[in-house]
């Protein structure tokens, strides 16, 4: 029988490195073809996403999502690939980012295309939760609040009956109090995060997108965030639970986030899929890099806010993924 | 002499009551116009203000560079123009025009045009930002139509005229 440093040699990196039992099934899913010891990331666009209005087409989301994850997992069948990433019977939490508003939110289509998804690959309704951090940004990016537990529920930590732990949790530098909808109504998460430039972190992404489950997010921006991330998402409560990133880079913002500046806004049209967050964010980074030097902006770390938060998150004591190109097996579609 | 030094005392007391009055005055004034007080625009959300401490609340990641200025309160407020285009009109108050200054001055791109709004302003196709004082306004529409930027102006010019 397989030991788990075997393991360890030979499933996808991106889900080794995350440590975590709950992903070792979702490792032996993911592709084959990828390549051994390396983390795979799903880059997958589609140019025609947004009209000429900038309106997105949900039915061209709900697409992509199905182009991403077959890609993903090597499983053309949508229902077949995503029985792959979620057990049955388990509560499903999505972690959306409702922080910039409707335009640079986790757009509403991607979450419904997911809901969708899970529901044929037999996720009953009453397992699966939508959450954030606070009930008014869920709703002016669009969503509609739902308490009932027999059906999809789309809940935020400020409501009544939520709420944070007492007792805190902590790793390295970090102390917090977690959203009870993460560690009392969610047996693990996929995370729907939004790729934005960040004013202290240089990006933010799949790792960052968790400072939406704890109580006081504003004590762990000192330094750039670092090691604030790595540390956070280091903690058992999390990690364990942490499943899958669907990133929304449907529209982006390279420039002034993570907050909405229309002035800075772009369409990269694109999901981003994977297991590793580190490789996420760093492939997040460099699309916001190239994008930046485009338009002839300063690098991040020229602009003063270096992404060193990734090269924590991918240390030693740390191993959350990884943030070295070579050992990223990225698929562009 | 005594009762010099007595009214030198109340006139001391007079004009600090009066300073301490503008003070709290300024910072209670109500920036956002009444619905229908421009035309076109609606309120449609209650105003939200958060210290500086709670800005996390309202702008994670992005409160830091607001304290690094010296904010000392944000208050928020939606509108809608028409019923169409959905609109934000942020508020900060910043312990002085310095801190206003360095704001406005930041993230600027080449499409800025200068506005004649408040001590300066900028504006896009989408968004709207001025400082007056130590105030710096941002109002952000969330489409973009061909008539939002005269209607962020206008809109604009409103919320001036009540700092």
């Amino acid at each position: 029988m397989e030991n788990r440093r075997d393991f360890l040699k030979t499933a996808a990196a991106g889900a080794v490195l995350l440590g975590s039992n709950s992903n070792l099934a979702l490792a032996a899913a993911i592709d084959q073809h990828t390549e051994k010891g390396k983390s795979k990331v799903v880059v997958a666009r589609d140019a025609a996403l947004h009209t000429a209005t900038g309106q997105l087409d949900e039915k061209r989301v709900a697409d992509l999502l199905d182009r991403a994850i077959a890609a993903y997992t090597g499983r053309d069948k949508p229902a077949e690939a995503w029985k792959r990433i979620v057990p049955v019977g388990k509560v499903i939490g999505l972690k959306v980012n409702g922080l910039g508003g409707k335009p640079i939110a986790t757009h509403l289509a991607l979450t419904l295309a997911v809901c969708e998804r899970l529901q044929k690959a037999g996720v009953k309704p009453s397992e699966i939760v939508v959450w954030e951090s606070h009930r008014g940004d869920l709703e002016r990016a669009g969503y509609t609040i739902s308490t009932d537990r027999n059906r999809i529920r789309c809940i935020a930590t400020d409501m009544e009956g939520y709420g944070h732990e007492e007792k805190p949790a902590a790793f390295g530098s970090v102390s917090v109090n977690f959203a009870k909808i993460l560690t009392r109504e969610c047996d693990f998460i996929i995370n729907l995060p939004v790729l934005k430039d960040h004013e202290l972190a240089g990006v933010t992404f799949s790792l960052k997108n968790f400072y939406g489950a704890v109580q006081r997010p504003g004590e762990l921006h000192a330094n750039g965030c670092n090691p604030a991330v790595a540390d956070l998402n280091c903690i058992p409560a999390l990690r364990d639970k942490f499943r899958l990133t669907i990133g929304d880079a449907t529209a982006s913002i390279y420039e002034g986030g993570p907050g909405y500046r229309p002035e800075h806004l772009w369409y990269p049209n694109a999901l981003i899929v994977g297991q590793d967050p580190v490789a996420i964010d760093y492939i997040g980074w460099q699309i916001i890099a190239k994008k930046r030097a485009e338009l002839g902006l300063p690098t991040l770390e020229s602009a003063g806010r270096p992404t060193t938060f990734l090269t924590t998150a991918a240390d030693a004591a740390h191993k959350l993924g990884t943030n070295d190109p070579k050992r990223i097996h990225l698929m562009e579609i | 002499m005594i009762r010099s030094n007595w009214k030198l005392a109340v006139a001391a007391v007079a004009i600090l009551v009066v300073v301490v009055g503008v003070g709290c005055k300024k910072k209670h004034a109500d920036p956002f116009p009444a619905s229908g007080a421009i035309a076109g625009w609606e309120k449609t959300s209650e105003t939200r203000v958060f210290a500086a401490k709670d800005l996390w609340q309202y702008i994670d990641g992005d409160a830091e560079q607001y304290i690094s200025a010296g904010v000392v309160s944000t208050s928020t407020s939606d509108y809608k123009f028409q019923g169409q285009i959905e609109v934000v009109v942020d508020v900060y108050t910043m312990g002085d025009a310095a801190g206003a200054s360095k704001i406005l001055a930041k993230g600027q791109t080449k499409d800025a045009n200068s506005v004649q709004l408040g001590d300066a302003g900028v504006s896009y196709a989408q968004s709207v930002i001025f400082r007056k004082g130590p105030y710096l306004v941002r109002i952000v529409a969330y489409e973009s139509t061909p008539q939002a930027p005269q209607a962020l102006l206008a809109l604009a010019h409103g919320v001036e005229a009540k700092l």
